[in-house]
């Protein structure tokens, strides 16, 4: 079954690539070329809507960008056909940023809304410049020639146009399993935790739009060179939507779901337009009535498109632990023993007139386990989201290692060694165990989205894994690294975010409540799990409601109650205290 | 251009407005309770022109079998519901009965009273009732299940939604053009102005609507669980507030805004059963402006919308809708850098 799995994409490049020597229909080579061309566009919607969780309407646009941009330069121009490709990818290139960092850093929904202006923008501007043809486009658009062979348009290009598609799908697959990539796969899930593992979220959205958008334009550049004419039809908002049909109803997250998608919308179409008008006694587009309710039903009753029912069939791939003796990732200066690892002086936050922290102060020396408790509502996880910086300050000051830290991004607060676990667990649960830990080694590696298309990253994600696989026995839980992330119980879950977290090779770990809605057994390990880490000289603040819990695990404890700190002790003096006693459960009249 | 021609065009930028700011309130309004993003808005305005212009006709409107069919199959699903669920056939028959019951009723008025007619408000009238009940047929069939996925699914769902209903909006109207006529046709000379009746009783429709929202949100039970739903789904739920029956309401509400539209933009230009998507985005720009949460603002949008509109159709006609918009664009660049943490969903 695996060797399926091995062969299925070279015997179907192969197929791709030969099918025109084949006595095949014109026909069919047509509609192949088609598929090949639509296939592309929607890749980057699978990038974009099923992994990142972004859309746009927009893609249309883009091929139009690099078919216009081909058949200008060529007809009014006589600049070489293989010129005008790095031309229209530039300009592609040029109107994704734009309109990417206008709206990326605004909620996920501005995006497509930009798209759809910016499709019908482009659709205007076409239709209306004298120098583009207006309506009537641009005609007279050569064909290829590639070494003195002309390409034409059907047979010829057949081949090049698959290259260029089978290229896109194996770059995406190979970026999609790799640093980037993981980058990529957790914005789906909210920036909180991708930023507080040093990723930045925006970064990765503009680069998949970006991605995006490249390859819609060579889709267009390869079209102007098929149709050998230029209107602005094709691109309009009505085609736009029509490939995220495609990338939908293949299934969004899949790859291979935009191939089907493209497929079986080409194919369909065609049998719809000739269907659907007879059935129904006049012609018009009445197709897309077929389109918009079948989008519809796929969304509510196959979210995941097509592609499942196909890749039910594959087995899954395993990854092939290949790591065995790959060298360690860089490690930081540890801070030595008793040094002063983070300073919180007098911060303040203010929610309106509500202060939910009200000047507390603490201090964390390296070796120490610190305990940060108090009653429902005292303000300890809002303390703990000031010092690592999701929250601004409303007043007072964070130093890290003696070097000031307030109002830095929590990722770049990470990046200066403070780790963190999430109260409510944040990971990515389509991804296994290795490689949500994996995450947590981002700041550690360096590859970007281009080596690892070209899959010139293998040497470090080796080094990598072997990482998350070290700190997984750390935690005890080599055993599970291949299962899915969202398969997991609750305990297992949390000890993973600890995993992640070390990953990162921490000065400080922070936990925000790791004991929360844990059973006994598993709060057992957890407490295992820390004795032997604070064995192992690590720096601990752990913000905790369970008191017994805390009392057998740290060195100090700061207790909070109503946003202000009460008092700072030892276990026993904690204990001792009249006045938590009280703020914990009341006093008696 | 001289005071006159900006004047002239001030007049029919802000006449258009006045539409834009009914659709972008309805936009509003079905993203803060529903978090639907409703791009068939404008659907609802091509609908309303058209019915009444079949109805100016004495032709009995496709809208007519379009309602009888959505009800059929809203029935349909009630009936499949009800027996996987194993409800009593008397339960199952009566929740149909209550799908179909107003639907089949207006139907058959609309049959009936067609070839009389009847005066053009009354024509008007039948109108609003022939298209409204489309807003609670539409939310049900398409959004009702998905009401707990993510904004970007129910976007996707708004276009796939938009796809069905432009091409059964071609079936049911074809595709030739109407304009109405107008419902007041007296003209007044304000200085170098001439102000028709027609953008009066747009004017005064916009503002007693909007007023009457208002009062609606503030003074009406009904209301006020629609403005706790927006405000917050689950909250309101526990209180007992249906989130079902508050976006089946606001999706009525959305059809009713969008066919008063249509009747009020049906005497200024020839409808298409494709016309309404632009004007409904133009609205949608104007939602966009107000970060799809702030009536006033909308309202501020629409008003900027419709002057951009004329005045550009008057620089550069050929690129009026290109600069209406690109405005979109310095519009969110404004929003990010005004809220640059707006992580909502």
């Amino acid at each position: 079954m695996a060797s399926l799995r091995r062969w299925a994409f070279p015997a179907f490049a192969l197929l791709m690539l030969v099918l025109p020597a084949l006595p095949v229909p014109d026909f069919w080579i047509t509609q192949s070329n088609y598929i090949g061309l639509y296939a592309m566009v929607s890749l980057g919607l699978v990038l974009l809507t099923g992994v990142s969780g972004l859309t746009s309407f927009g893609q249309a646009a883009f091929v139009g960008i690099g078919a216009y941009t081909a058949a200008f330069l060529v007809t009014k121009m006589g600049v070489s056909p293989w010129l005008t490709l790095p031309v229209g990818l530039l300009l592609a290139v040029a109107a994704a940023l734009v309109v990417g960092v206008i709206t990326l850093r605004m909620s996920g929904h501005y995006l497509p809304l930009a798209t759809i202006a910016w499709a019908l923008v482009l659709y205007y501007t076409m239709g209306n410049m004298d120098a583009l043809g207006k309506y009537d486009g641009l005609l007279g658009i050569p064909t290829l020639k590639l070494a003195g062979i002309d390409l034409g348009t059907g047979r010829g290009l057949h081949p090049l146009i698959w290259s260029i598609a089978l290229v896109a799908a194996l770059a995406v697959t190979h970026l999609l399993d790799s640093r980037p990539g993981r980058a990529i796969r957790s914005l789906k899930s909210g920036s909180m935790m991708a930023e507080a593992m040093g990723i930045s979220t925006f970064r990765y959205k503009l680069t998949v739009f970006v991605v995006a958008a490249i390859l819609a334009a060579i889709s267009g550049w390869l079209f102007a060179h098929f149709q050998r004419t230029v209107n602005p039809t094709p691109f309009s908002l009505a085609k736009g939507i029509e490939y995220l049909f495609m990338a939908v109803l293949g299934g969004v997250g899949h790859v291979w779901g935009a191939f089907l998608g493209s497929a079986v919308v080409r194919l369909t179409t065609d049998e719809l337009q000739v269907l659907l008008p007879k059935l129904i006694g006049t012609s018009g587009n009445f197709e897309v009535i077929v389109f918009g309710i079948v989008l519809v039903v796929v969304l509510k009753y196959a979210p995941d498109g097509l592609w499942t029912f196909v890749g039910r069939w594959l087995p899954a791939t395993r990854r092939v632990r290949d790591w065995e003796g790959a060298a360690p990732l860089p490690a930081r200066d540890k801070p030595a023993r008793g040094e002063l690892l983070l300073d919180v002086q007098a911060v303040r936050k203010t929610f309106g007139g509500l202060v939910a922290v009200n000047d507390v102060s603490f201090q964390i020396r390296a070796g120490d386990i610190v305990g940060l408790i108090g009653p429902n509502g005292a303000g300890k996880s809002t303390t703990f989201n000031l010092v690592t910086g999701v929250l601004e300050l409303s007043g007072g000051a964070v130093a890290f290692r003696g070097e000031p830290v307030a109002g830095l991004p929590s990722r770049a607060i990470a990046r200066r060694g403070m780790s963190r676990t999430f109260q409510h667990v944040k990971m990515i649960p389509d991804m296994t165990v290795l490689e949500n830990v994996a995450l947590g080694g981002y700041l550690r590696t360096r590859a970007g989205t281009l080596r690892a298309m070209l899959r010139l990253d293998r040497e470090e994600e080796r080094r990598l894994f072997a990482e998350a696989e070290r700190q997984l026995q750390r935690i005890g839980m080599a055993h599970q690294m291949d299962e899915l992330a969202g398969n997991l119980a609750l305990g297992p879950q949390r000890l993973m975010e600890i995993a992640r977290a070390l990953c990162t090779d921490p000065a400080l770990l922070l936990l925000d409540e790791p004991a929360a809605g844990l059973r006994h057994r598993e709060k057992q390990a957890l407490g295992q799990v820390l004795r032997q880490l604070k064995d192992e000289g690590m720096s601990i603040l752990l913000v905790e409601h369970d008191m017994e819990f805390v009392m057998g695990l740290t060195d100090r404890i700061v207790v909070m109650e109503f946003g202000t700190k009460l008092m700072e002790g030892t276990p026993a003096e904690v204990q001792a205290s009249p006045a938590v006693r009280a703020a914990y459960l009341g006093t008696e009249h | 251009m001289d005071l006159t021609i900006a004047s002239i065009l001030a007049l029919d930028g802000l006449t258009n407005g006045a539409i834009y700011a009914l659709l972008a309130v309805a936009t509003v309004l079905l993203f803060a309770v529903t978090r639907v993003i409703f791009i068939p808005q404008g659907e609802f305005v091509a609908f309303g022109a058209l019915t009444l212009a079949l109805l100016q006709l004495g032709k009995v409107p496709g809208t007519v079998w379009f309602l009888l069919i959505l009800a059929g199959v809203a029935a349909a699903a009630d009936v499949l519901h009800g027996v996987r669920h194993q409800h009593a056939a008397s339960r199952i028959a009566r929740t149909v009965l209550r799908t179909l019951a107003y639907p089949v009723a207006i139907s058959l008025v609309a049959i009936w009273v067609a070839p009389m007619g009847l005066p053009l408000l009354a024509q008007a009238a039948l109108t609003l009732a022939l298209v409204t009940p489309f807003g609670a047929l539409i939310y049900r069939l398409a959004y009702e299940s998905l009401a707990d996925a993510s904004v970007l699914v129910l976007l996707i769902v708004s276009v796939g939604v938009h796809f069905a209903l432009l091409g059964l909006g071609l079936f049911f109207f074809g595709a030739e053009g109407f304009r109405n006529p107008s419902f007041w046709d007296e003209r007044f000379a304000v200085g170098p102005l001439t102000v028709t009746g027609q953008a009066l009783i747009i004017f005064c429709a916009s503002v007693a609507l909007i007023v009457m929202l208002r009062l609606y949100f503030e003074r009406t039970l009904v209301g006020k669980a629609l403005l706790a739903t927006a405000v917050n789904r689950l909250g309101a739920r526990l209180m007992g507030i249906s989130s079902v029956t508050a976006g089946r309401l606001s999706f009525t509400m959305a059809a009713f805004i969008g066919a008063l539209s249509g009747l009020l933009i049906g005497p200024t230009t020839t409808v298409f059963y494709d016309s309404g998507f632009l004007i409904g985005l133009k609205g949608f720009v104007a939602a966009v402006f107000a970060g799809l949460s702030s009536y006033p603002l909308a309202l501020v949008g629409a008003v900027g919308v419709g002057l951009l509109e004329s005045f550009g159709s008057f620089w550069a006609s050929a690129f009026k809708e290109v600069i209406v918009f690109v405005s979109i664009l310095p519009v969110l660049l404004w929003r990010s850098l005004r809220d640059p943490h707006g992580e909502g969903h």
